[in-house]
């Protein structure tokens, strides 16, 4: 007689696929997973909590650290709340500096998935190649801000520095550069024949099932929903900008992968339009009090981010913090789906299913 | 949110326009150097504002250029096409208006760019009409002129008899009130743009010949009368409308609104005055730019001030909630949900002016869970998506705040409820919408909301082990060695 058990697997905290400090109960029945438990929480600094005690200017280094791989629409996502709440008029150019910055971080954001999901099955070159791209984003975004990940480059009615001499020139020329090497990606990967045995068909959701666990960004548009905020609830400038909602059908790995890749693209189109228009000179922040005061009610905004939905709730009772501030953080959402993703999967498809979804472990936590 | 798809489809329009403007402005010049007698209509208003003008048109220049780079030729085609579809449109919904007209500004104020020029040299004759409604507020006036000068141009070249005819008969009505002043200021800019951006067309084809004779000036005259004349009744219309449905927006909207209209404007005076740039006119370099700049903007300040004091005009009378976009569809949730679930299942319901306008519904108690289900599951309504979920801490109260949106609708709605504070226990939603099971998680473990029936309600930040809930208002952190 065989004895068979259930074995019970710790993934985590500390493990390098899990993307960050991300704890994962496995149950397995052999080599299938059936039924898995993610805890979470390892990084939760109490964001919110704070942020009740700190004027809003203050709090724009907190969201930094939530999605730390893409903070400027994190940055972003603040200020436009308080900005509804207020009403203030944006400036054109900080507008354009805003767009430039966040799709700029966009981009980022994504090479630096792409990377790290290759990086997941074994691959290791990739990562360089993506880091050596990220790495000049984040040299442009560096010269922008001063700051190479926690930008903290947004406020209430602008932007704290203007564009330095050259830096306009400097990303239309890093456009082409990065469409160039772009290709270079899908030769040395997409048509990979281990990548695509162990994309294609794996973590397969419909979009009803997307639709019900509240996913958003590619996770969603994965399963050919078209839907992005940038486009479908259009904030800032982005409504003066040409450029597609890239949507894919069949909702398993291969087809986020698609999707962010070419959503590089697109945020390409963007930045290239952008550079375009930049007006000459103005003023980069509004005329706003010293001392922000959001006025007296409440407000959810949303926007797209780069793992999707990012949200903030205000409420508001006139003063100078915040009575209590709300993020809705995508990753977090996003993640809630993995546990049935994992059920009756191979041990091995894991790491493809969870690294496809694309997480940040500050932004799940908050 | 409905209108997005128009929306953008406006904007796309918007930027045809303004392109076309750009085209306009190419041939203005042409214009400009011909004869001048018949500008002095356009020049009085022009000499109201000169600077403006002249800042117009060196930003109009600098925009074009950028503009004209790209699909300067496909654009202006397109934009011909479109500008008369977008005015259709516009009607359509107010916002959707309010964006349009601004388009319609920043390209007129493109073409006022070209022919302020051309009209600053030339006399004064005519000005007298634009002076008049000036005096209403000077500002719009002054923008509006610049504007109308512009169109006036652009269509002088083609048609300036027949429009100078047609629009004095309407200008007339314009005079009549400050508000319907500013309104038609802006209208006459739109109308003008549109106007220039056909004529431009017409004469690109064509009109180079034309542009260059003594014609054009009377053209312009012609023009100029004209364009203020549709001004004045586009705008009364557009006053109309807003005063009917536009000022929807009333509180922060019809401010988002009108910043959005001002951006746009600026987008696109800025395209404009780059192809414009880039075809023609190298002469005027950075000044021209810093002009054209300045003009845009205030073009737009003078949209944004024109539907600011039509929204606040009709406000007052009517109640501040008559007027967002959305009420329509709140009415229509309301009217639903009371048809079937009957009269005492909300509390209350309102537009969240600071939050973008999103209808709000704030659920009793005990029908909360029914509420939420309706929303998801009534045909008409369909709210299928849950955007957001979290609890708060008021003191007086707690609440829990939900945000849906239809993805057939396309359409968002905030439902909320109003707990007791000692006892804040309420029916998870996490049967209906699977994503609502983790957020609500963290809202029992950071404010101690209890959600009966959740599948797994856990303290899923802090772990176990942890004392109170720190996002209550009355917390005390509980330390063991203190």
């Amino acid at each position: 007689m065989v004895r068979t058990e259930e074995i019970l697997l710790n993934v985590g905290p500390q493990h390098p696929s899990t993307h960050g400090v991300f704890r994962l109960v496995l149950t397995l029945d052999g080599e299938v997973i059936t039924d898995a438990k993610p805890v979470i929480g390892y990084l939760h600094r109490g964001t919110e909590k704070i942020a009740e005690n700190l004027q809003y200017t203050q709090i724009i280094p907190y969201t930094d650290r939530m999605d730390y791989v893409s903070a400027m629409t994190n940055n972003y996502v603040l200020v436009h709340a308080v900005e509804t709440m207020m009403g203030t008029e944006i400036p054109e150019r900080a507008e354009y500096l805003r767009v430039l910055a966040m799709e700029l971080n966009r981009v980022a954001s994504h090479l630096l998935w792409w990377g790290t999901f290759i990086l997941d099955f074994g691959a290791t070159s990739p990562l360089l190649y993506a880091f050596r791209e990220r790495e000049m984003i984040l040299n442009l975004l560096n010269e922008l801000s001063g700051a190479r990940l926690t930008f903290n480059y947004m406020r209430v009615g602008g932007v704290k520095w203007d564009a330095p001499e050259g830096w306009i020139e400097k990303v239309q020329e890093f456009v082409p550069y990065m469409r160039k090497q772009l290709k270079g990606y899908h030769d040395l990967v997409s048509g990979n024949e281990i990548f695509l045995n162990r994309t294609k068909g794996i973590g397969t959701y419909t979009k009803e099932d997307a639709l019900n666990y509240s996913l958003s960004g590619v996770n969603l548009r994965s399963t050919g929903v078209k839907w992005d905020l940038r486009k479908d609830e259009s904030y800032s400038i982005y409504d003066r900008f040409d450029f597609d909602v890239v949507t894919r059908d069949a909702g398993d790995a291969f087809a986020r992968y698609e999707c962010r890749l070419e959503e590089i693209l697109e945020s390409l189109k963007i930045i290239e339009q952008a550079c375009e228009q930049f007006p000459q000179d103005g003023p980069i922040m509004a005329k706003v009090p010293k001392i922000i005061k959001a006025p007296k009610g409440e407000a959810f905004v949303r926007i797209e981010g780069s793992r999707g939905e990012i949200g903030c709730y205000i409420a508001s009772d006139g003063k100078k913090e915040p009575y209590r501030l709300k993020f809705r953080r995508p990753s977090f959402y996003n993640l809630q789906i993995l546990p049935k993703l994992l059920k009756g999967e191979n041990i091995s498809n894991l790491i493809s299913i969870l690294g496809a979804i694309d997480i940040v472990l500050g932004e799940v936590d908050g | 949110m409905s209108g997005e798809k128009d929306l953008e489809q406006l904007k796309k329009e918007a930027v045809a326009k303004a392109k076309a403007a750009a085209a306009a402005k190419r041939k203005a010049k042409e214009l400009a150097e011909s004869g001048a007698k018949e500008e002095e209509a356009a020049p009085a208003e022009a000499t109201g504002d000169d600077l403006a003008k002249q800042k117009a048109e060196a930003v109009a220049k600098a925009k074009a250029a950028a503009a004209a780079k790209r699909k300067a030729k496909e654009l202006a085609e397109s934009g011909a096409k479109e500008e008369e579809v977008a005015p259709a449109e516009a009607t359509g919904d107010d916002l959707a208006k309010q964006k349009a007209a601004a388009v319609a500004k920043a390209k007129a104020a493109a073409a006022a760019k070209r022919k302020a020029k051309e009209l600053a040299e030339s006399g004064a004759k005519e000005e007298e009409v634009a002076p008049a409604e000036a005096s209403g507020d000077d500002l719009a006036k002054q923008k509006a002129a610049a504007v109308a000068k512009a169109k006036a141009a652009a269509a002088a070249k083609r048609k300036a008899k027949e429009l100078a005819e047609s629009g004095a008969s309407e200008e007339a009505p314009s005079a009549e009130d400050d508000l319907a002043k500013k309104k038609a200021a802006a209208v006459a800019k739109a109308k003008a743009a549109a106007a220039a951006k056909r004529k431009a067309m017409g004469q690109a084809s064509e009109g180079e010949e034309a542009s260059a004779g003594g014609d054009d000036d009377l053209a312009k005259k012609k023009a100029a009368a004209v364009a203020k004349a549709k001004a004045a009744a586009a705008a009364k219309r557009k006053a109309m409308g807003q005063e009917a449905g536009g000022e929807e927006t009333s509180g922060g909207d019809d401010d988002l609104a009108k910043k959005k209209a001002a951006a746009i404007a600026k987008a696109k005076a800025a395209a404009a005055a780059k192809k414009k740039a880039a075809e023609g006119g190298a002469a005027s370099g950075d000044d021209a730019k810093a002009k054209a700049i300045a003009a845009a903007k205030a073009k737009a300040a003078a949209a944004a001030r024109a539907k600011g004091g039509k929204a606040s005009a009709a406000d007052e009378p009517e109640e501040p909630k008559a007027p967002s976009p959305n009420q329509k569809y709140l009415d229509k949730y309301v009217e639903i949900i009371k048809k079937h679930l009957g009269d005492d299942v909300l509390e209350d319901s309102y537009i969240n002016l600071l939050s973008k306008d999103v209808p709000t519904l704030v659920a009793k108690r005990d029908s909360y869970y029914k509420v939420a289900e309706f929303l998801k599951f009534n045909e008409s309504l369909s709210f299928d998506y849950l955007s957001e979920i979290h609890g708060s801490d008021f003191e007086t109260h707690m609440e829990v705040y939900a945000h849906f949106y239809s993805y057939k609708n396309r359409q968002s709605v905030a439902l909320k409820v109003k707990l007791d504070r000692d006892q804040p226990e309420i029916e998870s939603l996490a049967k209906l919408w699977a994503g609502a099971e983790w957020p609500e998680c963290e809202a029992y473990d950071l404010v101690g909301i209890r959600f009966t029936g959740h599948p797994d309600l856990r303290r899923i930040m802090l772990g176990e082990d942890w004392i109170g809930h720190p996002l209550r208002k009355d917390y005390e952190p509980y330390d063991v060695e203190v």
